[in-house]
């Protein structure tokens, strides 16, 4: 589903954010990144946003080859991949539904199919109540749910989630991750880069961890770090 | 395609919700755009009522006079009226005799006509051959030719004042246009940075629309809707505006300035279509370039 080969990043300013790293994610997995702050996870997701183009190697997403697109066939790539941010990243002069819908409305998607689709996903993310609410009206855990919903409206194969748990107290993080989870088991694969230890230790899944641009660890079901692991 | 059909409804949708939500902003556009036009609109009367006098003017001074000698022969005279008669460009040529001259003197001097008394004795006034052109433009070539031909005293026409008008009216033409060009740039500059503004406090909606996999077409198009409606506003406040402000100066000067200078103002009727074409789509134009130019330098995420 996602394939990193031999990717580098440099930044103009000399920085190397990203040191030859290979990775393959397969569909359906659900895999954290770990890493202190700086270490290059969000070069990482940025790359395979397309937000940053890498200075070497190759990137693969659904069996087609990113590494070097035209700006014109960005959208389409991004229209693959669901993304969620830790500050939410939502349209405050929309409502709920406005905003979901919105994901829908770029792609031209006939009024009927948003009419159908966006209450079912909205009643996925338990919010059917707050459709017509502004994100100022809601909650953060709230907010995190409208944009975990816009995110996966399209049926993406892919989701990014950029510390979606970051802003939120621990109960509202855990039914953020009990809904990722269930996104996951409906076969959307997930990348999830945390800085939250408990979170990662608990789900027993896929986790990498990247240190100074160097992809140190790969481990199946694991924790945060290895002594957590062994524990 | 249909598609295609209804992103374009999506595009339209969100340019006039966004002229809505946008008002504030919209007022500054606007004002802008209409306070440029209106200037545009003085500079343009003044430009149709100067070629309107020029033509009128030209229209006015289409004939050339020639005096003859008083000992011309009947053989020269038929030689003269032979040669204009073949030119191109003679509506007419009239003989006006000595005494036809005086007769229209003193019709022209009126309660001063007793001064001419007595001279139609001795009547110092020449004949003359008085001929109509379709345009003063074909004077030149006849004159030349006149003036090889014997028993004329002098040639008489306006040529050279025609000349003089045509240059001035040339003058302001081109320089109407300089300040024209010269105001529709500024107000692109002036509107693209209002919009700027505009796209600046939208800059955060502009991202997230690009993360959820929008085209730059579709965020664009919303901006260049807004754009050209706030456009369109400007024009139609400022067409308003010129014609009925206009159309009060006109009839409020027009009889007083027309006897002083012999000179006639454009009728605002008559500038009523040209204005709403030229604001309109100046005004449209300038409001839909301006969002462009101004959203370039946000869509690179």
């Amino acid at each position: 589903m996602i394939k990193l080969v031999n990717v580098s990043k440099v930044y103009d300013n000399g920085v190397k954010a990203l040191k030859n790293v290979n990775l393959e994610i397969k569909k359906g997995e659900f895999v954290f990144l770990v890493g202190s702050s700086g270490a290059g996870k969000s070069t990482l997701l940025k790359l395979l946003l397309k937000e940053e183009e890498p200075t070497e190697g190759s990137i693969y997403l659904n069996g087609m080859d990113i590494t070097r697109v035209r700006n014109r066939r960005i959208p389409n790539i991004r229209r693959n991949i669901g993304v969620v941010f830790q500050d939410f990243r939502l349209l405050h002069n929309k409502t709920v539904y406005e905003n979901v819908a919105f994901a829908m409305e770029i792609l031209g998607t006939h009024p009927r199919e948003i009419r159908r689709r966006v209450p079912m996903v909205l009643s996925m993310v338990d919010l059917s109540r707050k459709a017509s609410y502004f994100p100022d009206q809601l909650s953060g855990g709230e907010n995190q749910r409208v944009s975990i919903a816009r995110a996966i409206v399209n049926n993406p194969p892919v989701l990014i989630a950029d510390e979606p748990t970051g802003n939120l107290d621990p109960d509202t993080a855990w039914e953020i991750m009990k809904l990722l989870n269930d996104i996951n088991s409906r076969g959307t694969t997930i990348l999830m880069a945390t800085h939250a230890k408990d979170i990662v230790d608990h789900m027993q899944k896929r986790v990498i961890t990247i240190e100074d641009g160097i992809l140190v660890r790969d481990i199946e079901k694991g924790g945060y770090d290895r002594e957590i692991t062994t524990v | 395609m249909t598609v295609r059909l209804r992103l374009f409804k999506n595009v339209i949708k969100q340019g006039f919700q966004g002229m809505w939500r946008n008002r504030g902003m919209g007022i500054a556009s606007i004002s802008s755009i209409s306070a440029v036009l209106m200037i545009l609109g003085v500079v343009l009367i003044l430009i149709l009522s100067i070629n309107a006098l020029v033509v009128d003017t030209q229209s006015k001074f289409d004939e050339i006079e020639i005096f003859l000698y008083d000992d011309i022969t009947d053989d020269e005279m038929v030689a003269i009226e032979d040669l204009v008669r073949g030119k191109e460009g003679v509506l007419s040529i009239l003989f006006k005799s000595k005494d036809q001259a005086l007769d229209i003197y003193k019709e022209q001097w009126g309660d001063e006509a007793y001064l001419l008394e007595g001279l139609e004795e001795d009547n110092p006034l020449p004949n003359s051959y008085v001929i109509q052109l379709k345009d003063i433009s074909y004077a030149d070539d006849i004159v030349a030719e006149l003036k090889k031909m014997t028993g004329i005293e002098k040639v008489n026409y306006h040529k050279e004042i025609i000349d003089k008008l045509m240059l001035f009216a040339n003058y302001i033409r081109v320089g109407g246009m300089v300040i024209i060009a010269a105001l529709i740039g500024v107000s692109i500059f002036i509107i693209s940075n209002t919009i700027k503004l505009t796209v600046t406090a939208r800059r955060r909606e502009i991202s997230i629309m690009k993360y959820v996999g929008a085209t730059n077409g579709y965020i664009k198009g919303p901006f260049v809707i807004e754009g050209l409606l706030f456009g369109l506003i400007g024009a139609l406040i400022s067409i308003g505006i010129v014609y009925f402000g206009y159309g009060y100066f006109f009839d409020s000067v027009n009889g007083k300035v027309y006897d002083i200078f012999t000179i006639a103002l454009v009728q605002p009727n008559t500038i009523l279509t040209d204005i709403s074409i030229i604001f309109t789509a100046i005004g449209a134009g300038i409001g839909a370039i301006g969002s462009l130019v101004s959203m370039k330098r946000f869509l690179n995420v």
